[in-house]
Parts: C-alpha cells; structure tokens; sequence
C-alpha cells in the first residue's frame, strides 16, 4: 500500500468509522486497513484480522536465552576447569540466574524483532505512505485499494467521512 | 439536530481517572506544547547540572591519575560511598518498571499519564549506576574484563561470582528497560513527528518513529508485543535487585548473610524509586501545568504504594534486628548492635526515622494528596534509601570479622563530587528527556479517554452510531460499571 492506489476517508470519530468498515464488508470490500490515534477496540473487532503472532517470538527467543545462558556458563567452564573447594564445574545453581536473565533478554529482543518484521516497521525515513497528520492526533483513517475504490468512496461519504479523497499526492504524506 | 464534535452528548464524556481531560485534541495539544524551546531557566538549571556534572568528572578523573586511594576506602572497608550509589540507584530504577509494567499487567486505572515519566526515569537511573561499578574499579579501563568475550588466553570469567551475576542482570536491565521505553514511545513520537515543524525534531522524530502511522496492523501487532514485553519485565524487576542483594547476601559478612535481602532489597527499591518518581513529577507538573494529567487521584495512588513498600521495608529491618537477636548468633548480634548503637549509629537512625517513621504520616489521606507535603516526604525517603545502603554496607565491613582489623571509614570529597555528579548526570539526561521527547503518553492516555463520538442524528446509520455512543457511555471510558 505504499503506491496510492486506492481512497482514503477521514473520519471524526469512532463510529462512523466502524459503520463504514461494516458497510465495506457487507458489500464484499475486505481489504481495508484502518488508521487510529490510540488502538480500539470496536475497529479491531469490526475489521476481522487475525490474532498477532508476535508471541511465537517471544517464546522461541525466550528458550533461546535459556538454552544460551545454561551453554555459556558450562562450556567456558569446561574450557578452564577451576575447581574451588571440590564443587561440581558445572554449577546448576549460579547458572539458572545467568538463564533466567539472557531468557528475559532473547526474548524481549526478539519480540520486538518480531513486531518490526509483522508491522513492517521501520520504513525508510522521508518515505511517501498513506497517511494523515491528523490520524496521530483525534482523527480516525480508512483505505481502500484496488479496483473497487470508487465505490469505497461512496460509502465513505454516506457514512460522514469528513475527506474522501483520491489523489495519489493527497493520499500520502512524507514520513 | 447538533453536527460535528463538541455536542453535548460528547463534552459528558469524561474519564473517570481525568476528569479534566476533554478530548484526544486536548492531549496532543497539551503533551505536545512540552516539546518546544525551552526558557532561559531551563537553561539556567541545565548549566547548574552541567556545573556539577563538570565537578563530579573532575572528581573521577583526579582518582583515575591518582589512584583509588582518593577515595576513602580502606581495609577491610573495600566497598564505600561507591557501592552504596549503585545500588541506590539500581533500586530508583524499579519503579519505573513497576509503574510501566507491573500497573500495566494489573490495568491501574491512573499510570498511563505518569509512567512515561517513570520509564525515563528508570533507563536514565540504570545508566547513572551503571558507572559505579566501573568508578570503583581502581583502573576502569579494564573494566571489560567483567564481560565473557572470546579472548586468546580462554580466560572467562567466573560464573559462580554474584558480581558476574550483576553484570547480566543490570545489563539486561538497561537493554531491556530502554526497549521498552523507546519501542513504547513510537506512536507518541509519531504524534510528535506529526505535529512539529521544527526541521531539526522532524529529522529526529521520523528517525525514531521509524514510520509509524497507526494502522490496524501495526497496533494490533504493537499492543501484543507491549503486552509480552510488560510480562517480561515484571520478573525481570524483581531479579535485578534480588541478584544485585545477593552480592551481599551470599558472602558470610555479618548483617549480610541473611536469607530475607531478596524481597527486603526489591520492597527498598520500589519504596525509593516510586518516591522519587514522586519528586521527579511534581516540579513537572508545577512547571508545564500538566494539572490535568497528574490529579490527586494519581498521588493519592503513588502515596499508598509508598506507605505500603514503606511498610514491606520498616518490616524488613525489624526482622533483621529480631532475627540477630533471636539466632543467639554473637556476630549477628554484635553487628547489629553496632549498627544502631556502634559509631555509626547516626546513619542508621536517619534510615529508620526516614525509611520508617516519616513515611506514617502517608497513612492522613489529607497528606497523601498534598503536594508540597508528598514532596518533602519523598526527599526524606531519596535521603533514607541512600543511606538505608550505606548502613548495610559500611557497618558491616568497618565491623568485620577480626577486631584488630576494624576500621572507620568516611567518604572523601571525591567520593562526595562523584555521588553529586551522579544526580547532574541523571537530571541532565531528564531535563533533556522533557524537552526532546514526549514526556507523558499520548496513545496510552488517549486508550483511557472516550474516544471522539459523533452525537449526531444521521439517516440510515443512525441507530449504529447511537448504539456506539450509548455504549461509550454506560460502559465508561475505562470499562467501569
């Protein structure tokens, strides 16, 4: 959606918005992304989209920590054994703090890893994509690509979209 | 028939939590208007920090080119002023986590305005004693050695020391609390972006929005990740400062060797950091007029989770006191003898009359939402928490194991430059903070508000938009009722 190609409607609040989302996917319009100042929930109910996957992230980076913070202490132990008062080399104990500390930090790394990779984030700075100013202030977005965007539009204006528009210049905004 | 926003029906919708809050309008104006050139007394007290940042590196260099022994330490006082400054500052950082983190898994109704600030707070504290250990080396420019780095002599480092242990947790603690706060902000400073027209803050917010925009994808993606990094950094928060009291708990020093340092150190450190997140908020919310934003309801809040670590720590020195006395184990005793009674009895009666008693007077409700009284309050307890560490540490090493060997210490002026270089180093990052980036949640707040409704009589999408509005309405901007 970075090539302006569809319609975007300009809403003052909530409601419309959803209506028009409701509108959209009676008539068999799918394709729509949303755009809001604060996440909410009647848009995300309304539009229909999957569960996040970040959470797979999460746990995969989390046991990847486990696993390095137990591997670390007992190969580099291993390297230089240096046995104090005839304890065990591999010492379980002090290595579950080491673990329990690279399990935090894989898997917060890799959760944001992960919501850069589904939010396709980060764009490249001065980027042209769809967007308003005033969608991060008190104004909610909603865009329509492809080939059914006139009709797009008209529900839009039968649902108070106060700026439907169309134009690719209009559409976007350097990021 | 009423149009557009500003209807009756709109302006009735209020959040519970900030009443004075009218409209999602209202927060980008208000948060935003931070976000410009500052006055000549911002200046002015940006110099006076710099001033003393300026001391308290002279004050290191001095020690660097002269040795460790400018500071005070001695045998067998081998941790000071120094070790006493880490984990003061370990323990300010928590409650910034504890705020953004912990009240976010337990939906407290009344952080999304203040834990911006407290997450700042938290990264720019763990930087502050993230120096210390280094500090206290006698030569920091080895101070890698501390971390497990391939090398051509297979030398690591021991895993089985507490120290090594520090080393990963307040590592992970930094990395970790500043993802949270950089990833966090990025749709408030996609706000920002939105709003400046300053060329150099347009450069830097676009930069660190990395093209945010608030689509459907991003925040449903954005708010899981929130959700699973706010669930790893509430244990996260309890085992940095459970690892940072076991480099005292697991050596065999008298008045260290107990079991109870775990909970005892996580209670002190929120204690100190939520007062000090209280100090921090209320000159702010004095000097940009956030009134609206910081209500008496949040510092009644603050000022309850005060009095109850406050408890959780005059509980924790009680058991301490009893335990020495009840174990009949004559170190044990003698130490904590020593510690309210011995040479540095002072000290430790500025820590219990500042960690213990003061902090009752949070039990009037009146106190807990008056402003100047929290703040004096909280200085008593910035001042208690400080010197909460230096009883732990100084009384038990000056008092050691073998008489003949029993020293004084008192912290020389370097060491005193550097500990008030601290502070410039931390509010210097916060002054800056304020000024650069968004001080005070616009998304999260805008969560807790009603969102915009339209109020108005349409044909056809009438009823659906009237039953949005109804709901927005009963169900209350919060979920209430």
């Amino acid at each position: 959606m970075s090539e302006a190609t569809g319609v975007l409607a300009v809403f003052d609040n909530v409601e419309d918005s959803v209506t028009a989302i409701e509108r959209l996917r009676a008539a068999g319009i799918k394709e729509i992304t949303a755009i809001a100042p604060a996440p909410n929930h009647e848009l995300e109910h309304a539009l229909h989209k999957k569960r996040s996957p970040i959470p797979i992230y999460t746990l995969v980076g989390g046991l990847t920590g486990a696993a390095a913070g137990f591997a670390l202490p007992t190969w580099t132990s291993l390297v230089w054994p240096l046995v104090t008062g005839g304890k065990p080399i591999i010492s379980m104990p002090a290595w579950v703090i080491i673990a329990f500390e690279l399990t935090i930090l894989f898997g917060a790394l890799s959760t944001v890893l992960g919501l850069f990779i589904h939010a396709r984030l980060p764009r490249k700075p001065g980027a042209r994509l769809v967007h308003d100013p005033s969608f991060t202030a008190d104004r909610f977005g909603l865009w329509v690509d492809g080939p059914r965007r006139d009709e797009a539009a008209g529900i839009f204006r039968e649902c108070g979209a106060v700026a439907v528009r169309d134009r690719a210049e209009e559409v976007t905004v350097a990021l | 028939m009423t149009r557009g926003r500003g209807t009756d029906m709109a302006r009735i919708i209020r959040s519970e939590t900030h009443p004075d809050i009218a409209s999602y309008g209202d927060v980008n104006r208000d948060v935003l208007k931070l976000l410009a050139r500052p006055g000549r007394g911002y200046f002015i007290i940006l110099g006076v920090v710099l001033a003393v940042l300026a001391l308290g590196a002279a004050a290191w260099a001095t020690q660097v080119v002269l040795g460790i022994g400018m500071s005070g330490l001695t045998n067998p006082i081998g941790w000071g002023a120094y070790i006493t400054t880490f984990v003061f500052w370990v323990g300010i950082a928590h409650s910034g986590t504890l705020i953004s983190a912990v009240l976010y898994l337990f939906r407290a109704r009344w952080r999304q305005s203040i834990y911006r600030a407290a997450e700042a707070m938290t990264v720019f504290a763990v930087l502050t004693a993230g120096l210390f250990p280094i500090i206290h080396l006698g030569r920091p420019w080895i101070f890698y050695y501390l971390l497990p780095y391939p090398n051509q002599r297979l030398l690591w480092p021991n895993f089985r020391g507490p120290l090594l242990w520090d080393v990963f947790a307040v590592g992970t603690y930094l990395t970790v609390s500043a993802t949270f706060f950089l990833v966090g902000m990025i749709p408030d400073i996609a706000a920002a972006r939105d709003a400046t027209t300053v060329p150099w803050r347009k450069k830097l917010y676009s930069l660190m929005a990395f093209g945010w925009r608030g689509t459907d994808t991003e925040w449903r993606h954005f708010t899981r990740a929130y959700l699973l990094l706010a669930a790893l950094a509430t244990p996260l928060v309890l085992s940095v400062h459970s690892v940072v009291s076991w480099d005292f708990a697991v050596s065999i020093v008298p008045g260290w060797h107990t079991t109870i340092f775990a909970p005892y150190f996580v209670a002190g450190a929120i204690f100190s950091g939520l007062a000090m997140v209280l100090t921090i908020v209320i000159p702010m919310r004095k000097i940009f007029s956030l009134e609206a934003y910081f209500t008496d309801r949040h510092f009644d809040a603050m000022a309850k989770m005060v009095l109850v670590t406050g408890m959780v720590v005059f509980y924790a020195y009680m058991t301490e006191f009893f335990i020495a006395w009840y174990s009949v184990e004559t170190p044990e005793r003698a130490a904590f003898w020593n510690r309210a009674f011995g040479s540095y009895w002072w000290a430790t009666w500025i820590m219990l009359i500042c960690n213990g008693i003061i902090p009752m007077l949070l039990w009037w409700r009146q106190i807990r939402t008056s402003i100047p009284a929290l703040f004096v309050i909280t200085i008593f307890i910035n001042i208690g928490m400080w010197f909460e560490r230096f009883v732990i540490i100084v009384t038990s090493l000056a008092r050691e194991y073998e008489p003949w060997q029993w020293r004084t210490y008192n912290p020389s002026w370097v060491e005193m430059a550097i500990l008030a270089g601290s502070f410039a180093w931390f509010f210097m990052f916060f002054l800056i903070f304020i000024r650069v980036l968004p001080a005070v949640s616009v998304a999260e707040l805008k969560e807790v508000l009603p969102a915009p409704v339209s109020g108005r009589d349409r044909d056809g999408g009438g009823g659906r938009g009237g039953a949005y509005s109804h709901g927005a309405i009963t169900r209350g901007p919060e979920g209430s009722a």
